[in-house]
């Protein structure tokens, strides 16, 4: 259904507006319920689970490989050397973490704009944001080069008598990401707690009782549960979302504070949400798709949700190329600084010039196709685009790290940078660490909101009746 | 605490939510107070019904994160001029714009988790044991298609038969009592 023309009478189509429908007519109550439960409590695991969770697993081995030998060795195995004394570790966690951004923008901000679509997707979405989270954080603390010390960060009481330096975005960078981690944890438990209270009662076997019945803390869904439950699920969107943008901002600080041509701009902090936001989306919609496939949840992961999520992806895109394009006109227009002339034409045409464009075909270039309605509906073709939108933001990255770092004011202290064979074990083992979280995440997990679902449905709406009540009981 | 022993209340299973609200309504009006509706999601209309308005979810997360702000603030301002006061690049010791990015975060930290927490102690949660579980009806529905109104025992109005009979009026698919 997918690459052929949607019918004017698809059931699918909403009749009124002519937007696709969020969920696919003729659910009820039950079947949403089953549907999405029975994924988890099936005591029949689908083989090409345990195939992908396998291979998960194998590049998790390969991490953990990377990992000892980095822990044996230090971080003199990477490529990481003065000048570039940030490359791959940085880069990845920049990455990383913005991609973790779209789950908390899709759980918190379009739920303050109450957009209902976000139901289907936005408990994976979240999913995504904490192992991302989880794979973005392994990154500094790897990178300080002994960490087991990594506590040293945090301020506490020590013999050494050293308190932290809260003059350095570095540390700023601390408190960000660790009160991120700790609320998407803290949002995506608490949205789970009605339905780990179905999972419960739905459970067949002793030990899914007792999991979920633990973990669902005896939700028993009383509506004085419920208004205080939605109440703090709004203020926990409301929180989240300054969260999210402060993030990434903090991120950016790292980078903007320094003096470094390429580094030392006031633009770094919006472009480098939108690049998150966008970078999000992306890996959205490359988790939605195969999913939605392999457990044939075409009905409540719909074409609409896959046409908004491009949209969104079109829309972040365009502001990251605004950002581009200001960054090219403030160096060779504005600034008047040779170095930041040079530093622009550097990254252009310079030795690495190459992964500029890059940066320029996937960011900015082929994604104009999303303009295109037909293509956004075509899922194999939004599929690819959205892998094509990741490989374009981390090599942002890599072109604002690697470039900038390798030619700074002084010719002499000029260098290169090639990565080496641990670099990319890395790099490739935490895409393995990611897909093996997740993996277990759709095994043992809710993947889509039921109690959010079951509020959509047209059955939900309260309907006044003419029949009288009936009188009191005395 | 003492084991309680007796019925904890009559329990009415309904099939929509607009019966629901309907019989609750009716209830509340009929005098009954110490009653509880169960729900698969928040069914809004049906909190209005049994009058319960108000919480103090967003009262508790203010304090929170007032508490994380003044918090981290003091802690940074501490460490800066008292505890460890270094020079860097001549910055002044209390370099507040620089203690803002923290103590913003704390903020959030506080407030986040005094929202989730927070509600949770409201709620009465963990609480892994309640009479209702013992209704054999309860687990099928309550947690997935099935609405429920509960009138709880301690309520004055309340009587054996008489408010069965009430609840019966609304045509509920059951009638259960719930054991202690």
């Amino acid at each position: 259904m997918a690459t052929k023309d949607t019918p004017v009478n698809d059931p699918m189509l909403d009749p009124i507006t002519g937007e696709f429908a969020v969920i696919a007519p003729g659910h009820t109550f039950k079947s949403v319920t089953e549907e999405i439960s029975n994924i988890v409590l099936t005591p029949r695991t689908p083989l090409g689970w345990f195939f992908g969770f396998a291979i998960a697993g194998g590049v998790v081995l390969m991490l953990l490989v990377a990992l000892t030998w980095l822990f044996l060795r230090g971080v003199g195995i990477w490529a990481v050397t003065i000048p570039v004394a940030w490359g791959f570790a940085i880069i990845n966690f920049v990455w990383w973490i913005g991609i973790g951004h779209a789950g908390t923008l899709i759980s918190a901000i379009l739920l303050l704009f109450k957009q209902g679509w976000r139901n289907s997707i936005n408990r994976f979405a979240e999913a995504m944001t904490i192992f991302a989270v989880v794979c973005a954080g392994l990154f500094p603390l790897i990178h300080t080069g002994r960490p087991w010390l990594a506590y040293w960060l945090f301020p506490y009481p020590n013999t050494m008598n050293v308190w932290p330096q809260f003059r350095s975005p570095l540390l700023w960078d601390v408190f960000a990401v660790s009160t991120y981690a700790t609320i998407s944890v803290v949002f995506w438990y608490i949205g789970m707690i009605p339905d780990l209270g179905t999972l419960r009662d739905r459970a067949k076997s002793r030990f899914g009782q007792f999991f979920y019945g633990m973990l669902a803390v005896g939700w028993r869904g009383s509506v004085r549960h419920w208004v205080r439950y939605e109440m703090s699920s709004l203020l926990l969107a409301g929180l989240a979302t300054p969260l999210v943008l402060s993030v990434h901002s903090v991120i950016s600080f790292d980078f903007a504070v320094a003096l470094l041509p390429g580094w030392h701009t006031t633009i770094f902090p919006p472009y480098f949400v939108a690049g998150a936001i966008y970078s999000g989306f992306a890996m959205v919609i490359t988790l939605a798709i195969p999913i939605r496939e392999f457990y044939h949840l075409e009905d409540l992961i719909t074409l609409r949700h896959v046409d908004n999520m491009c949209k969104v992806m079109l829309a972040t895109g365009l502001i990251v190329a605004y950002g581009y394009s200001t960054e090219v006109f403030m160096s060779y227009c504005y600034s008047a600084s040779k170095w930041e002339y040079f530093m622009m034409w550097n990254r252009m045409f310079g030795p690495i010039g190459w992964a500029y464009w890059v940066l320029i075909t996937c960011n900015i270039a082929l994604p104009q196709l999303l303009w295109s309605r037909k293509l956004r509906r075509n899922v194999p073709f939004v599929f690819l685009m959205s892998l094509i939108v990741n490989t374009g933001m981390w090599f942002e990255r890599f072109v604002i790290i690697v470039i900038s770092l390798s030619r700074d004011y002084l010719p002499s202290s000029w260098g290169t940078y090639r990565a080496t064979k641990w670099d990319y074990m890395t790099l490739a083992g935490t895409f393995g660490l990611f897909t093996f979280l997740f993996f277990l995440f759709i095994r043992f997990l809710p993947m889509i909101p039921m109690s959010e679902l079951r509020l959509m449905l047209p059955q939900a709406k309260i309907r006044a009746e003419a029949e009288p009540l009936p009188e009191a009981g005395d | 605490m003492p084991v309680r022993e007796g019925t904890y209340g009559l329990l009415a299973e309904f099939d929509t939510p607009s019966q629901l609200v309907r019989a609750a309504k009716g209830a509340y009006s009929a005098g009954y107070r110490r009653m509880d509706c169960y729900t698969p999601y928040a069914v809004e209309e049906a909190a209005e019904a049994i009058g319960f308005h108000r919480n103090t979810v967003s009262l508790v997360t203010l304090i929170g994160g007032l508490l994380g702000l003044v918090t981290m603030f003091s802690l940074e301002t501490w460490i800066s001029v008292w505890a460890f006061p270094i020079n860097v690049a001549g910055r002044p010791y209390y370099s507040w714009p620089a203690f803002v990015v923290p103590a913003y975060e704390w903020t959030i930290l506080w407030a986040g988790l005094s929202a989730a927490f927070g509600m949770l102690a409201l709620c009465g949660l963990p609480q892994l044991y309640h009479p209702l579980f013992n209704a054999p009806n309860f687990r099928n529905g309550a947690t997935s298609d099935k609405f429920f109104l509960c009138l709880e025992s301690t309520d004055p109005r309340f009587d054996m038969v008489e408010t069965r009979e009430f609840l019966d009026g609304f045509t509920p698919v059951s009638v259960v009592e719930v054991e202690y």
